[in-house]
Formats: C-alpha cells, sequence, structure tokens
C-alpha cells in the first residue's frame, strides 16, 4: 500500500437545491484493499459515488483520482479515466435490451477491437468467476435480483478496472444471495488486486469484509476507523449506528410538535 | 404584484434555461452516428419508430383519404365539379392532413414509447451506468433514435398521402362512380411537384425533427420515477401536438401564403 | 450485438416502399415524366387574354396531350400575354403554319389547357416559330356582359 491515496476526495462540498447534501467531506481511499463508506438512509452515499466517478460535478473541493482531479479533466478524458473504474449500480442497471452475454461484453465490444472469439472467452471468465456462465443467454428481465447483481459485477470487471464502486450491493438480497455477494466482493478484490469502495448500511455484511469504513451523517464524516475500532467507539451517534439501535442521538421521532398539543389541537382538516 | 412579476420573471428563467438545455442536448446528441455499430444502432430504432408506426400510419391514411372523397364529393357535385375531386384529394393530403396527422400518430405511437423507454432506462440507471462504462448515452442511446425519427416520419408521411389518394380513389371511382381520367388528369395538372409534394416533405422534415427532439429530451431529462415516467409520456404527446400545430401554422403561411 | 435478418430485411422494405412511394407522388400524382429534356420543341403563342392558364398546363390536339406550357410572360411590344408552348418533337415540321391555338376549359370549373387545331398551310412549324391566329380564354363576366347588352338591344 503506497502513501498516497488512489482516490482522495478533499473538502468536498454539494447541495442539491437548497438541501446541502455534504459540507465538507475528506476521505483517503487507499489502493489495494476494501474501504466501507456507511451512514444512515438519505445521508447521499449514492451521490458520493456519482461525485467520484465524474457523474456530479462538486460545488466546492475536489476528488483525486490516482493523482489527476476527475472534474477537471476534458469529456474524453474523463471517458477514459472511467475505464479504469467500475461501478455497480443498486440495481444492477443491466441493459434490458441485451441478454446476459452481451451485457458482459458491451464493454468489451465498445473499448477493444478484440475479435469475437476472445471476446467470448473473455466474457465466459468473467461469468465463471461470478457463478453464472449457465446464464448467458438470459435476459435481465428474467434473472432475480441477486443473479442481476452477480451479472452486473462481471460486467464491472470486465475491462479489468482498478478501482471498482459498489452502491448498495447487499440492499432486497436474500441471506443467501447476499453470502454470495459478500464472499465474491472479497475474493474478487483479492484475486484481481483491486480498490473497492463499498458504499451501504448493511453493517454487519460490510464490516465482514472492509478493511477500513468511513461512516458519514449530516454531510461530514463523523467517524473513521478499522471495523474493530469502530465497534468500541465510544461516540453515541456511531454506536447507535454500528450497533443499529432504533432511538439514540438519531431519534426515532421525525421533528414535530409535540404530541399531546398535536393531538388535542382539533382545528379541523390534519 | 411585485410578487406576480417577480414570479413571470422566473418562469422566464426557466423556460430559456430548459430550451437551451434541450438545444444544448440536441447538438450534443446530432453528432454521434458514424460508427458501423451506430449505423447498427439506427437500424434498430427505425424499425422500432418506423416500421412498426407503418399499420397505424397507412391505416388512418386510408380512411381520410377516403373521407376526403366522400367529403368532398357531395360538396363539389352541387356545383358540378366533380372532376376536381382528385385535385382536392391530393393537394389536401400532400400539403396539409399527410404531414400533420402522421406527425401526430407518430407523437402518440412512437414519440411517448421512446419518452417511456429512455426514461426507463434513466430510472433503472442504464444511462449512468453506460456513462459509467465510458459510453456517452446521448451517442448511443439517443442519437439513434433522433436520426431513426427524423427519416422515419417523412417516409411514414409519403405512405400516409399514397394510400390516402388511393382511398379518395376508391371512394370518389369506384364507388361513387365518377370517371377515372379526370381523378388523375385533375390531379396532374394541378399538383406541382415541388411547390406541393416538396413543400409537403419539408413540413415533415421539420415535424419529425421537433416530435423525436421533444420525444428523446422529455425522457433523458424526466424525474426517474414512475410518476416521472407518465408524466413525461403525457408532456412529450401534449407539447408535441401542440409544436405540430403551430410550426404547421407558420410553415403554411410562409410556403403557401404569400409571406416570406 | 446480434443481427437479425426480418429487422434488416422488414427496414430495407420500409425504406424502399417510402421512395417508390416518393417515385409514385412524383410521377403519378404531379405528373412528371421521366422522358429526357430535348425531345420537346417550342413554339410561341400571344393571347389577348390567358384567363387562368398556368404554366405546367396541358397542350392538347383533338383531345391527346402533345405538349405542356413551359413559360407565360407579358409581351410588351403589344401588351398581351406571350405564351411558350413544348411540345413534342414527333410533331417539329409537321404542324401547318396556320395552326390555331385556344385556351379552353376542362368542364365549367375544371383547369384551363391550351387547344391548338391545324389549319391546311403546306408550310409547317418549326422550333420557335409563332402561332398567328390565337382565341383567348373566355371569361364569365365578358361573355354574361355581351349577353346581357344582346337582351338589351333585342
Amino acid at each position: 500500500m503506497s502513501d498516497t491515496p488512489f482516490v482522495a476526495v478533499e473538502g468536498l462540498h454539494f447541495a442539491r437545491g437548497d438541501k446541502d447534501i455534504f459540507r465538507g467531506v475528506d476521505l483517503a481511499i487507499p489502493r489495494g484493499g476494501i474501504t466501507a463508506i456507511m451512514g444512515p438512509s438519505g445521508s447521499g452515499k449514492t451521490t458520493l459515488l456519482k461525485l467520484v466517478g465524474g457523474q456530479l460535478t462538486p460545488d466546492a473541493g475536489r476528488v483525486l483520482f490516482d493523482g489527476r482531479d476527475v472534474h477537471r479533466q476534458s469529456r474524453k478524458a474523463l471517458f477514459a479515466m472511467r475505464r479504469r473504474m467500475g461501478m455497480l449500480f443498486q440495481s444492477g442497471a443491466l441493459f434490458s435490451d441485451l441478454d446476459v452475454f452481451e451485457n458482459v461484453a458491451f464493454p468489451l465490444r465498445v473499448h477493444t477491437d478484440l475479435p469475437g472469439a476472445m471476446v467470448r472467452d473473455l466474457v465466459l471468465m468473467k461469468l465463471e468467476a461470478v457463478g453464472l456462465r449457465g446464464a448467458r443467454d438470459m435476459l435481465p428481465a428474467e434473472l432475480s435480483g441477486g443473479m442481476a447483481r452477480r451479472v452486473a459485477l462481471a460486467r464491472a470487471i470486465a475491462l479489468d478496472p482498478e478501482l471498482i464502486l459498489y452502491d448498495e450491493p447487499f440492499v432486497g438480497q436474500d441471506p443467501i444471495s447476499m453470502g454470495v455477494l459478500v464472499q465474491l466482493i472479497k475474493r474478487l478484490n483479492q484475486a484481481l488486486g483491486l480498490t473497492s469502495v463499498i458504499v451501504s448500511h448493511d453493517i454487519k455484511e460490510t464490516l465482514t469484509i472492509a478493511d477500513y469504513v468511513y461512516v458519514i451523517a449530516d454531510g461530514q464524516v463523523m467517524a473513521h476507523g478499522t471495523p474493530q475500532g469502530l465497534d468500541v467507539d465510544r461516540d453515541p451517534r456511531v454506536s447507535q449506528f454500528v450497533h443499529g439501535e432504533p432511538d439514540g442521538p438519531v431519534p426515532f421521532h421525525y421533528p414535530a410538535v409535540d404530541y399531546f398539543t398535536d393531538i388535542l389541537s382539533s382545528g379541523g382538516g390534519r | 404584484m411585485m410578487s406576480r412579476v417577480l414570479r413571470l420573471g422566473r418562469f422566464g428563467c426557466e423556460l430559456f434555461e430548459a430550451l437551451g438545455r434541450a438545444g444544448i442536448f440536441l447538438a450534443q446528441s446530432a453528432v454521434g452516428l458514424p460508427s458501423r455499430e451506430g449505423w447498427y444502432l439506427w437500424l434498430r430504432q427505425m424499425h422500432f419508430v418506423g416500421v412498426l408506426s407503418l399499420a397505424i400510419v397507412l391505416v388512418s391514411g386510408l380512411f381520410i383519404g377516403m373521407v376526403l372523397a366522400l367529403q368532398g364529393y357531395t360538396i363539389l357535385v352541387d356545383f358540378g365539379a366533380e372532376q376536381a375531386l382528385g385535385q382536392m384529394v391530393a393537394l389536401s393530403l400532400l400539403r396539409e392532413l399527410a404531414p400533420v396527422v402522421a406527425a401526430l400518430l407518430f407523437a402518440g405511437r412512437a414519440g411517448s414509447a421512446l419518452t417511456a423507454e429512455i426514461g426507463l432506462m434513466k430510472a433503472t440507471e442504464q444511462l449512468s451506468s453506460m456513462e459509467m462504462i465510458g459510453v456517452d448515452p446521448l451517442r448511443r442511446v439517443v442519437a439513434p433514435r433522433l436520426w431513426a425519427g427524423f427519416v422515419a416520419l417523412p417516409l411514414l408521411t409519403v405512405g400516409f398521402s399514397v394510400v390516402g389518394i388511393y382511398g379518395g380513389y376508391l371512394v370518389g371511382v369506384d364507388w361513387l362512380g365518377g370517371f377515372a381520367g379526370s381523378y388523375w388528369g385533375n390531379m396532374q395538372a394541378s399538383v406541382e411537384f415541388v411547390a406541393d409534394v416538396g413543400n409537403g416533405m419539408v413540413k415533415s422534415l421539420v415535424f419529425a425533427l421537433v416530435v423525436t427532439w421533444i420525444a428523446v429530451f422529455q425522457g433523458y431529462d424526466l424525474v426517474p420515477t414512475s410518476e416521472g415516467i407518465s408524466r413525461a409520456t403525457t408532456r412529450t404527446v401534449v407539447y408535441s401536438s401542440l409544436a405540430v400545430l403551430g410550426l404547421d401554422f407558420v410553415l403554411t403561411a410562409v410556403m403557401f401564403g404569400g409571406l416570406a | 450485438m446480434k443481427r437479425s435478418k426480418t429487422m434488416e430485411l422488414g427496414v430495407g422494405l420500409f425504406m424502399l416502399a417510402g421512395i417508390l412511394g416518393l417515385v409514385f407522388l412524383g410521377l403519378r400524382v404531379s405528373g412528371l415524366t421521366l422522358e429526357a429534356p430535348g425531345e420537346t420543341f417550342r413554339l410561341e403563342a400571344n393571347f389577348a387574354n390567358i384567363g387562368g392558364l398556368k404554366p405546367r398546363a396541358r397542350v392538347t390536339m383533338a383531345g391527346v396531350t402533345v405538349g405542356r406550357v413551359a413559360a407565360i410572360d407579358l409581351d410588351t411590344d403589344w401588351y398581351d400575354a406571350r405564351v411558350v408552348l413544348e411540345l413534342d418533337a414527333d410533331l417539329e415540321d409537321q404542324l401547318p403554319r396556320d395552326t390555331t391555338a385556344a385556351i379552353l376549359t376542362a368542364g365549367l370549373l375544371g383547369e384551363q389547357y391550351v387547344g391548338l387545331s391545324v389549319g391546311g398551310d403546306p408550310e409547317t412549324l418549326a422550333d420557335g416559330d409563332s402561332l398567328r391566329d390565337t382565341q383567348s380564354a373566355i371569361v364569365l363576366e365578358e361573355l354574361i356582359q355581351q349577353f346581357v347588352s344582346n337582351m338589351v338591344s333585342d
């Protein structure tokens, strides 16, 4: 692991409409590890990935990918940079008009001039890695959620990227496919020497594979450290999140007027 | 009072911002068709927006031609001018009805489908993931659809005219017993290829651009939820219809109204 | 990308049909002819009044179309209308010199066209010659005026 981080986020500010999503976020993601970014729902984790991928532009601050500012690249250079990144979307985002094989072959076809036989070999290799070589002729609509995500993973690694961004990889999965995905992410990271960034709020699964964890809340980094370190963190907000307690610094109730006053005021309507 | 002026101002700014976005969108999309792959994507969209719209356009054309002949015959026969039927049917179809009605049908059949398709691709993050793979969705998804619509609608309009004129012949000659020679003869004497067929084609090209542009832009720009998709689909049909009818008046005034 | 032959065929047929449709609109509906230019010759005829005659109107002889009106302009020497007729080359040096041209109307409200009728002169018309004897279009108002004044004088 080198000293300069592979991906560095510095002083990131981003607002959508009147709502501040990030108010000065700093992250350093080292090469070769699995970094988890966690936080409650609505804390803008997906937005963060889109900022890293250059799909959104920050209001202030910068994102460095391998030492270069993602948002100061020409359109062409940005697309070239993205070939070194893979991203696994929450829904899988498979192209619905292409079958599994063509979905995985897509990045190869648009970015390389490899002959058909070689594309076939590569696609089958990637599909074998996610255990879905047998499903190559199926259409995305015929796949279960977990399978779709594995195909999307095969597509994300088709061009052998250096960085993979996972957006909520465990959401809505049954325990078996969740276990499969956890193992897969871990294995791929080791076997291919990737740098992985996982955005998730599934604490248990994420903590088992992450090397380093950032917890984001209220637009800022609330805590960071190794999974073991966070587990014993004394900050009540961190401990509430990591241990999944229903009430604490993040209240159970959405802000409202006092319950009794609300019940007793019979001013008609709602 | 002040607040109303303010609101009007904000509305104006938003309108121009949207128009600007749509313009940049069109400029960025229109350039994307050179590769062989792009050509094949265009072919697929031609099938989708062109071939699959053929049936509805041709059937409508046939009926409109037949109705024109039936209505026209009963009026013209009062003036003893039923031999001018062919001329009337052909000119109304070529100059006005074929470009406009085909464009309206196209907006309903193909335009709304384009919006929903692109919108669904946006909602399921397919456009984002394409961007992350390093492929520009404007060139890969939008450009083939834009160009296919631009080529398909004029061809559909030609089909509409041909079938409509033949439908007029069926009613005017075969059914009502007009004279075939005067149906075609009067038509040929009064229809000018450049002024009538040509101007109708120009209209159709303009409508094709506008309808497809609205459809793909609405799809690309929508709020990616199921409600957003349904609203954008409706907007496509409403905006396209208004744009077609409004532009039709302007174009007619310029082409046939002696303006400019 | 998988290629589907039926789809390619469908689009091909669609485009072919569109182009054929345009050809149909040109030939059958607009009455364009594929005959190459140069197979025609031109005659001029001056009319006192052409009524509603338009360029590209038919020129007929005994009801058979033999050509078209090529151009209409005002002859400033005589202040009448000079009509250029474009006729089939077969008729070049065939028509007698005293051939007459009349502007006729197809039906009561139909389009106007030029009707030619032959005379008996042994000399024939060549390219660029003029027809001397012409009969103007019938203008309905003039006709009614004549009719009314005849009634009054009776």
